[in-house]
């Protein structure tokens, strides 16, 4: 049986999609049999963020309104054999589906897969219940900002209330430097005020523009901070314990010069 | 000499994350306890009307805010006072 896993943040613009992306395509580079899922209804992004938009012919609605079977909707990924796409629908709005459609379909995919992530619209209002609906676990996305901070306690409060007890924090578009200045909020600070167990932390990188432009998920990209950082973070949702990166380490010879003769 | 030591050790309050810690840490104490910037107002007023019958308080310099330690909240007051009432 698959574990279902939903990517939420509150939120718009934090990276829930980019996140969803990189751990699914990280979990297929291991090996693993897993489908996205895309309950942003009307706003769909996950298909071009893969670089699947073209392959697409029947969506989310489509599956839980019987219009097709759920096999004729999945979308095989180009590069990764065990990665799928379920994309959601384009020109419907978030009432064309329901929390116990969602549970349902879940339970469906739980059958075939062995990670269904789920790609959480933006918001607090239906679209959220419809993605957390048949979530066993949840992600909660934020960066290093006081409005992201603060959205993603409100979601932790509210997952809580749903019965999704402990949800995992992802920073991202963490600049360490910026910490170090003491003019960006680091990783302690904010889980110090969140208070709960940290996943993983993405560093800003100019690569996830990059790859993101061409369709790729920088996670499979070997030479990017931001790629290792992702595939930490499949690695630790497959149970494995991975220490997070010391971002300080991989800046390179002439800081850790300056640092050993004190000049930091 | 503390303020220099604060710096020196990278504590700087002035510092642009400090003060997003601090203006989060009290976003989140009122998020969290539901109370309304709006409700806290109308406490305020309230808490002049009372004291002023027994002290003349200097009403611009009173603070009323939710502080947070831990888990618990607590409403902490700054009034400065001017004098007592006779």
């Amino acid at each position: 049986m698959g574990e279902v896993i939903v990517i939420t943040s509150g939120k718009g613009g934090v990276g829930k999609t980019t996140t969803t992306a990189n751990i699914g395509t990280g979990l297929a580079m291991m090996g693993q049999k897993v489908v996205l899922v895309d309950t942003d209804i009307g706003l769909r992004n996950l298909d071009v963020v893969l670089g699947l938009e073209n392959r697409i012919v029947y969506d989310l609605v489509d599956v839980v309104s019987g219009n097709c079977r759920l096999r004729q909707a999945l979308i095989r990924d180009k590069k990764l054999e065990g990665l799928h796409l379920l994309p959601a629908a384009q020109t419907r709005d978030k009432n064309a589906i329901s929390p116990d459609q969602m549970l349902e379909l879940c339970a469906d995919l739980k059958k075939e897969f062995e990670y269904i992530i789920i790609d959480c619209p933006a918001g607090i209002e239906q679209g959220f219940r419809n993605a957390i609906a048949g979530a066993e676990k949840a992600i909660v996305v934020t960066t290093p900002e006081v409005s992201a901070v603060r959205d993603a306690d409100r979601i932790i409060g509210l997952l809580e209330a749903a019965e999704l007890r402990e949800p995992k924090l992802i920073i991202n578009r963490i600049r360490p430097k910026m910490v170090r200045q003491g003019d960006m909020m680091g990783i302690d600070d904010i889980i110090d005020i969140l208070a709960v167990d940290l996943l993983g932390v993405i560093p800003e990188d100019e690569m996830i523009v990059i790859t993101t432009n061409r369709g790729e998920a920088v996670v499979m990209d070997q030479n990017s901070r931001s790629g290792l950082a992702y595939r930490n973070i499949a690695r630790r949702v497959t149970g494995e314990d991975v220490p997070v990166l010391d971002f300080d380490e991989a800046e390179g010879f002439f800081k850790r010069l300056k640092k050993m003769i004190g000049m930091k | 000499m503390l303020e220099f030591l604060s710096k020196l050790f990278g504590r700087d309050s002035g510092s642009s994350k400090t003060v997003a810690k601090e203006r989060l840490r009290l976003v989140l104490v009122h998020d969290r306890s539901s109370i309304s910037p709006q409700l806290l107002e109308t406490l305020k007023a309230e808490m002049i009307q009372v004291i002023s019958n027994y002290m003349d308080i200097d009403e611009q310099g009173l603070e009323v805010s939710l502080d947070s330690s831990g888990n618990s909240v607590a409403l902490v007051a700054n009034i400065p006072v001017r004098g007592m009432k006779r």
